[in-house]
């Protein structure tokens, strides 16, 4: 008894705890239970229930309640289905003037502005590509087909190679330096030579519309959520929600919306991006010192000069992270947008990984890689560029980035037609060096893949084989062995445990969500994944971070490390693991686990450094030694911002473990996958999409309830 | 004297969704505690008093004590919950926002505690501001900024961020750019409080200056005693959003009218802060020794001169007309006396 009256809270847990097992236990497995059943969309099986809701009939096998839900939620999909449709194509039908048959036609509003957007999308896209690589469509877009045909000369002739190189370096010399200026030039000739420079242009296309797109509407509704309180409310469960939702999840509703195509990525492309950058400018806005507004207000400032000049300015930095973040989403969004036809280097990626070409993956991938990197330090340059006002410049300085371009121009045109002599009957690699025509190295990379293959099969083999049938199924049993009742009431009296009755309410509802729509079963399974690809990435995480702790030098490289490896879009951490273990679920996993190591270490390196200095020095003077420094003083102190850490590698783990699907696991992302080529999709992908980003918010809110309290407790601001 | 500058008719600052309501209903009979129970917190409590042009009021007050939400009522940073305030005869509480601007470009500067510069701005560029935002094309502003960068000792650091300068000299842009559209009406938060003990004496010494040339309408705020005796004509002493005592340093020292006041007063070395004038006796104008000293001297100065007569030291005003007398006992009773009275 004395021993419950001194810890309290953990006789609580354990009470929690027994009552779960007690759950499991006293619930069998019902025996008509099977994991993999025959799906119900397909067959009609007279062993299901059905039920009739909306006027739509759910199918569903039904099972002891204890064991698992019925799924109430089943005409969700279906009706979400359903209300799209109705507003594509009955809603609000109007009479709109149409260009092309020059006449009045009766069109659906939402469909005409799905087809206004799209036009206006793909204009830009065309506009910029076209530029860069050439083309007719912007021309046509002015004109018309006939037109052209009547004028053959007439098309964007695209910017010689060697140019858009040049600029790129010109850009990085004058944001930051020698440094990034040999970078931007090394990146620039890697893709140009190894014949990746179309598609490379074609993503960059799609960027540079995304990208300043996103920005714009990230900052517009952020300052309008900074004014207004009403505002921030109705925003905020849709950003919470977007953060943790698969990005998969998104491609599917818009599919339906917007068709296939660079357009509808770019629209997808701003739903993911904006919300962060609405998040970023909030707290940027947040940040500013009262009297820095007060000051701005006496000065005399109106509303519009207060934003533009005083608050937009002062928050720059983190705004500025937020441009960053746009665009690392974007080129995450290049590769999984090309799953509805988006052209460029993530087209191409898929393809080969599609293939099991890992050498052209490897290639493409590494390019994606490349340019996400070039891009993100230059956007960091700009973010920290300093203006000299007062420099007495002469006309050469204040101009020579725009003379030194348009000197490259010339010189770019002038080899690029000298290149025409040059390389007669073959292709002109001065201006460009067609895709698959440069060097490659996918055959090295190919071989080498079987020579691994051909070398370690056995032992790759027999680890496989290991960690699928001693880790990894007896642990997906346990998942599934789980009855609904014992998880709800396990979730339920954690949030309780934790946050009180408030987080409890919300953590219930959340997981009753998943509990009722049909998938509990594949999102016990998305959940096993993640959990698994957790514990080992914190554990990994945990220990090299602590170890590279103890030297200065170590922890900002790691810390540097990070960085590079967070710019890498998410799909090419596929490849290697393709490389080495196949189509299996290890591969998956371990994708998933050296993704979720990122933020893992990172947090790990973060949270004992912001211990601070003076609890440092009291420590040493009290005698301890370095061991015990770290378990009584930074640990315990570093914990709470360590927690947020693990609130990241749960939704990189989550994340990770859908792009998963597309090797090929039987989970959730199974099905959004799936929805993509089903012409009912909208619903499901969307509705699955809600499952996962729910799966990680149910522990988001544990998580962050937990570490409140205890920064509140351990008086950490 | 004309017109005041500053005019306060009890102004009320109450926090809290039913303040207005709350202060309708007290009948200006403000109680804290019962505000407080009902979820409203009191941050002004009938404030009523007068600045005229080219005074300086300070008001001192411990944190909490509501001396910065009154500074802002009357900048407008915030809207008085009740009461009346005059700027120069104008209804400030009427003004919509556009000639609330518009004041705040002719005729306000104000300096914050925490310096609040623009980061992204220069020196030069921050000083600017104001006169920018007032539409003054580049150049103009930027030379007029240039003058103020003098005036305040900047020179030659005028391409510096403000991230590059000492809390001293990020101060020193402050007060130039608050200074910058030439404002009649100066208000000054704490300005010194974020400094150094040493830097501070400094600034406060380049502020009597700057006064001395400038001759601004000043409400300045602050929490130490010591500054408010130096600098101020007059000081309010703030407690809970009321105003204990509003007086010259002198009667503040001398006739303390809250026992709240007299805690402050007790450590204060009297000879330093009280005038001749504040002490002399001036019913007795003869009988005197040879020595005059003039009535608006601090006694410190004179005290040595003093104690050394034995008779009574006549006072004389700048007129060379005797006024009163002081007599050495009187001296020693005002340093030492009240000291000893009141432990």
């Amino acid at each position: 008894m004395e021993f419950i009256k001194k810890y309290p809270k953990l006789f609580q847990w354990l009470f929690l705890l027994i009552a779960f097992f007690a759950l499991c236990f006293a619930i069998d497995v019902p025996e008509t239970y099977k994991f993999i059943r025959v799906q119900a969309e397909f067959v009609k099986d007279p062993n299901q229930s059905s039920y009739v809701f909306l006027g739509k009939e759910v199918r569903y096998y039904a099972f002891d309640v204890f064991w698992r839900l019925p799924p109430l939620l089943g005409w969700l999909p279906i009706w979400i289905n359903d209300s799209l449709f109705f507003l594509m194509n009955e809603w609000m039908p109007m009479e709109f003037w149409d260009e092309d048959i020059k006449e009045f036609k009766t069109r659906p509003l939402l469909l005409q502005v799905s087809r206004n957007l799209t036009f206006f999308m793909t204009f830009l896209i065309e506009l910029i590509r076209e530029i860069l690589i050439g083309g007719k469509n912007t021309i046509v877009t002015f004109t018309s087909w006939d037109w052209i045909s009547e004028n053959p000369w007439a098309k964007l002739p695209g910017l010689p190679w060697t140019i858009v190189a040049a600029g790129a370096v010109i850009l990085g010399y004058n944001l930051s330096g020698k440094g990034l200026a040999l970078f931007a030039g090394l990146v620039m000739v890697y893709i140009s030579i190894f014949g990746q420079w179309k598609p490379s242009m074609q993503t960059l296309s799609f960027i540079l519309v995304a990208a300043p797109l996103s920005f714009i509407f990230g900052l517009g509704l952020g300052i309008a959520a900074f004014k207004s309180k009403r505002i921030e409310k109705a925003l905020y469960p849709i950003l919470l929600v977007m953060q943790t939702m698969p990005q998969y999840a998104v491609l599917v509703p818009a599919m339906v919306l917007f068709g296939v195509g660079d357009h509808s990525a770019v629209i997808i492309t701003m739903v993911v991006a904006i919300p962060p950058m609405i998040l970023l400018t909030l707290l940027g806005l947040r940040a500013i010192p009262p009297e820095v507004i007060e000051a701005g207000k006496m000065s005399g400032c109106n509303n519009w000069q207060l934003m533009l000049k005083v608050l937009i300015p002062t928050a720059r930095r983190d705004i500025l992270i937020g441009v960053n973040q746009v665009i690392m989403v974007c080129f995450s969004m290049a590769v999984i947008s090309a799953f509805i036809a988006a052209k460029g280097l993530g087209y191409n990626l898929l393809l080969a990984l599609n293939r099991l070409d890992i050498g052209m993956a490897l290639e493409a991938g590494l390019c994606i890689s490349l340019i996400a990197i070039l891009l993100d330090k230059m956007s960091l340059a700009w973010a920290n560029k300093q203006i000299d006002y007062f420099g007495n410049l002469t006309f050469f300085q204040k101009n020579k980035n725009i003379l030194f371009f348009a000197a490259t121009v010339i010189i770019g045109i002038v080899l690029a037609y000298v290149g025409t002599f040059l390389f007669k009957g073959s292709y002109n690699y001065l201006f460009e060096v067609p895709h698959n025509k440069g060097i490659s190295t996918a055959d090295f990379w190919n071989k080498g893949v079987d020579w691994i293959f051909d070398t370690f099969f056995v032992y790759i083999k027999a680890f496989n084989t290991w960690l699928i049938q001693d880790v990894l199924q007896p642990m997906r049993a346990l998942y599934l062995r789980m009855p609904a009742v014992a998880t709800i009431v396990l979730v339920v009296g954690a949030g309780y445990l934790i946050g009180g009755i408030r987080s409890a309410l919300v953590v219930c509802g959340l997981t009753l969500f998943i509990a009722l729509s049909p998938w509990w079963d594949r999102a016990l399974v998305t959940t096993y994944m993640a959990t698994f690809g957790v514990i080992v990435s914190c554990i990994i995480g945990f220990t090299v971070g602590t170890l590279c702790f103890q030297n200065k030098h170590s922890a900002s490289f790691m810390l540097g490390v990070c960085d590079i490896f967070q710019t890498f879009p998410s799909f090419v951490y596929l490849i290697p693991v393709m490389m080495l273990f196949g189509i299996t679920d290890t591969s998956v996993l371990i994708a998933v686990i050296v993704y979720a190591t990122i933020p893992a270490t990172r947090y790990t390196i973060e949270g004992l450094r912001s211990v601070p200095a003076g609890l440092h020095d009291a420590a040493t003077m009290s005698g301890v030694n370095k061991f015990q420094r770290l378990t009584k003083i930074e640990f315990p102190l570093a914990f709470p911002h360590m927690m947020l850490g693990l609130n990241q590698t749960i939704v990189f783990a989550l994340f990770m473990v859908i792009i998963g699907a597309f090797i090929g696991t039987e989970d959730l992302g199974q099905y959004i996958l799936k929805a993509l080529s089903d012409k009912q999709g909208a619903g499901k992908g969307l509705t699955l999409g809600i499952c996962v980003a729910f799966i990680g918010l149910i522990f988001d809110n544990l998580i962050r309830t937990w570490v409140e309290k205890r920064k509140k407790h351990l008086g950490i601001n | 004297m004309s017109e005041p500058v500053i005019k306060c008719e009890a102004v009320y600052k109450i926090f809290g969704e039913n303040a207005k309501k709350m202060l309708q209903e007290s009948n200006g009979n403000v109680d804290a505690k019962t505000f407080q129970e009902n979820g409203c917190i009191v941050g002004v409590n009938n404030a009523s008093f007068e600045v005229s042009k080219g005074e300086m009021l300070v008001v001192m007050g411990l944190s909490g004590s509501g001396k910065s939400t009154l500074l802002r009522c009357i900048s407008r940073l915030t809207d008085a919950t009740g009461g009346k305030i005059f700027i120069e005869g104008q209804d400030l509480l009427q003004l919509n926002n556009k000639e609330l601007i518009e004041l705040r470009r002719n005729k306000m500067g104000m300096v914050f505690q925490s310096f609040a510069l623009l980061p992204h701005k220069t020196v030069v560029e921050n000083i600017a501001f104001p006169l920018q935002i007032k539409g003054i094309k580049t150049e103009d502003s930027i030379s007029k900024a240039m003058d103020m960068v003098k005036l305040v000792g900047l020179d030659g650091r005028e391409n510096y961020f403000p991230r590059e300068l000492s809390g001293g000299q990020q101060q020193r842009v402050g007060i130039a750019r608050s200074l910058a559209v030439e404002p009649d009406i100066w208000f000054l938060d704490e300005p010194f409080s974020a400094l150094d003990p040493l830097i501070r004496k400094e600034m406060q010494d380049e502020f009597l200056r700057l006064q001395d040339k400038l001759q601004k309408t000043i409400m300045f705020i602050t929490h130490d005693f010591d500054e408010a005796l130096k600098l101020a004509d007059r000081i309010a002493i703030m407690k809970d959003g009321i105003i204990e005592q509003l007086d010259t340093p002198a009667n503040i020292v001398l006739k303390p009218a809250t026992e709240y006041v007299r805690k402050f007063t007790e450590e204060v070395p009297r000879e330093k802060v009280l005038l001749i004038e504040d002490v002399m006796d001036p019913s007795t104008t003869e009988n005197l020794g040879d020595l005059k000293v003039l009535k608006n001297e601090i006694i410190e100065n004179v005290a040595e001169k003093i104690l050394t007569q034995e008779k009574s030291v006549a006072v004389i005003d700048n007129n060379n007309k005797i006024v009163g007398s002081i007599n050495p006992t009187k001296i020693i009773n005002t340093v030492f006396g009240g000291r000893k009275n009141n432990n």
